[in-house]
């Protein structure tokens, strides 16, 4: 039975219709919705009819209706992005144009680049060199002053933009033999009492003394003769107390055994030139820089 | 009777309600998701798009198994600080072959629409094997026993086959090659292995030059010796987002808008 076949009653109290229901003689009052809800309500359809007038909405047969406003989220961003790139153009269009000691030279390119290398590093360097270029075992810590490949600016530009043994032609290559081919396990574990003397550290100085002959024949032509380093060939200094892998006597037999090479990409491949040049200047700010 | 009083009916009947709310609800579904199975502009024509080779397709499923999608997304957003963080937003055209598609709307990680080529596979062992080595703020688990774990090769065609079910382009010679390019692609210097051919397979038919082509092969897990998952994980993980040439794609081409 409907509640509209009898006139409804109304609760003395407020003066307001009830639904006609009733719980243990609690009954409901029927009171309209308010005003204002219903008018939002009713304004929003009209909005969104208008809004699928505006904007993309409508399928069709090949496409959807483009709306009148020709509105695009990816046009929208061509132009975020050229806004952008116009607004740090008065640098980083002489950062294009110029050489790496031109800008280190000008203290406000120099700030700005660095800054910006140091966003493009925490994007792209940060997970194997560390979001402080501490670097972790196998990456090489940026902020001292060992250089495997060069700390000069030229040098620390072609190592981010060609990379460190990838696919790519112009990478840098090295490659350390493995010397548990070419010597006896007890030459191996003497050359690593060697190289620990080198850097002055706990070493028996019986075993280093008979390794001084097999390091000047196998190891000096890349890593110098006192352990310098070389880094044309790529070869890591060993006489001071900078470890690329672990500085501990087993580490070191494993390294010289069957050595552990880092690979870095050709970032040149992925990064703008004017991005490498930036993180180039911020890389050569960390303390190292020749 | 006052239309107010008809509804006052389906307020009233539960089952009526249900029905007719099912109604609705199916209207917007064809109005809204229909099209997008027939209109042109949907998925972007964009060259180097190919689906996933065998070796890729077992990282996936891995991927998926460990719940990598529970922390990390695959959607790089037209807004301008993921393209500045993660490079080109995605395209619908890169998850064409995705079933089921890895967009996510969480990110607790990094999005990984575009890891690929990021950084080495020695990075990618060293950071699966203890995030914290490399990356000491991670919050990630480690993942050191893929390393461990064989890979199953056991269902590899039946997968090709389930993904072809579903509209992926695998023809019956990736079918009945599935495990040997596998195998090529984890193990290129093995006895029985052909690189040559998985190219051709995952080139010649989608469009690409096979001088050129964007599969790579090689010991994903620096141990030619054997398959393991930690193989498939980083040859999935290294090709994300490397296979469409945005040499040849223009971003503000009609056609390319949305």
């Amino acid at each position: 039975m409907s509640v509209h076949d009898h006139k409804p009653e109304i609760d003395a109290a407020t003066g307001v219709g009830t639904t006609g229901h009733e719980w243990d003689g609690v009954k409901e009052l029927n009171n309209p919705l308010p005003r204002w809800w219903l008018s939002i309500f009713y304004i929003s359809i009209i909005w969104a009819v208008g809004y699928m007038i505006a904007y993309p909405a409508w399928p069709m047969v090949s496409e959807a209706t483009r709306g009148v406003l020709g509105y695009s989220s990816r046009a929208e961003l061509a132009e975020e992005m050229q806004v952008a790139a116009k607004a740090q153009s008065q640098w980083r269009d002489q950062i294009r144009d110029l050489d790496l000691t031109e800008i280190s030279a000008s203290p406000e390119l120099a700030r700005f680049a660095t800054r910006a290398g140091k966003a493009a590093f925490a994007v792209n360097c940060s997970q194997c060199h560390g979001s402080g270029a501490q670097g972790a075992i196998g990456y090489p810590n940026l902020n001292d002053d060992d250089w495997i490949w060069g700390g000069a600016l030229e040098e620390i530009h072609d190592t981010i933009r060609y990379g460190v043994r990838n696919d790519s032609d112009d990478a840098r290559y090295s490659e350390m033999p493995a010397f548990s081919e070419m010597l006896e396990p007890k030459e191996i574990k003497s050359v690593a009492q060697y190289v620990l003397s080198l850097s002055g550290l706990d070493h028996d100085p019986n075993q280093a003394s008979q390794a001084v002959e097999i390091f000047a024949d196998n190891c000096a032509d890349c890593h110098g003769e006192k352990g310098e380093g070389d880094v044309e060939m790529g070869a890591p200094k060993l006489a001071d107390a900078i470890w690329l892998f672990r500085g501990d006597s087993d580490s070191i037999i494993r390294q010289i055994s069957t050595p552990s090479h880092g690979v870095m990409p050709a970032w040149g491949e992925k990064l703008s030139p004017t991005t490498i040049k930036e993180l180039t200047i911020y890389v050569h700010s960390l303390g190292g820089g020749q | 009777m006052s239309l107010w009083a008809k509804h006052e009916k389906i307020e009233k009947n539960a089952t009526l309600l249900l029905v007719l709310s099912l109604v609705v609800v199916s209207i917007g579904g064809m109005v809204e998701i229909a099209p997008l199975f027939y209109l042109e502009n949907t998925i972007e024509k964009v060259k180097g798009m190919r689906p996933y080779t065998p070796l890729e397709l077992t990282g996936r499923n891995i991927y998926i198994r460990e719940g990598c999608y529970v922390c990390h997304s695959q959607m790089i957003r037209p807004m301008r600080d993921e393209v500045e963080r993660y490079g080109h937003f995605s395209l619908a055209a890169e998850s064409m072959y995705d079933h089921p598609f890895q967009w996510g709307s969480k990110r607790t990680g990094p999005d990984l629409a575009r890891v690929g080529g990021r950084y080495s596979d020695d990075w990618h062992i060293d950071h699966l094997r203890d995030p914290r080595a490399v990356a000491p703020e991670s919050i990630m688990p480690a993942y050191g026993f893929l390393e461990q774990t064989p890979l199953n090769l056991e269902h590899i065609a039946d997968d090709l086959v389930a993904n072809r079910m579903v509209g992926v382009p695998y023809n019956d010679e990736h079918i009945a090659n599935a495990k040997i390019d596998l195998i090529s692609q984890a193990q290129p210097d093995g006895d029985n292995s052909d690189v040559d051919a998985l190219i051709e397979r995952y080139s010649t038919p989608f469009g690409i030059d096979p001088e050129a082509p964007n599969v790579s092969a090689r010991a994903f897990d620096r141990d030619p010796e054997d398959i393991t998952e930690m193989d498939a994980l980083i040859a999935y993980l290294q090709m994300l987002g490397t296979l469409v040439d945005f040499s040849d794609y223009e971003p503000m081409a009609d056609a390319n808008l949305r």
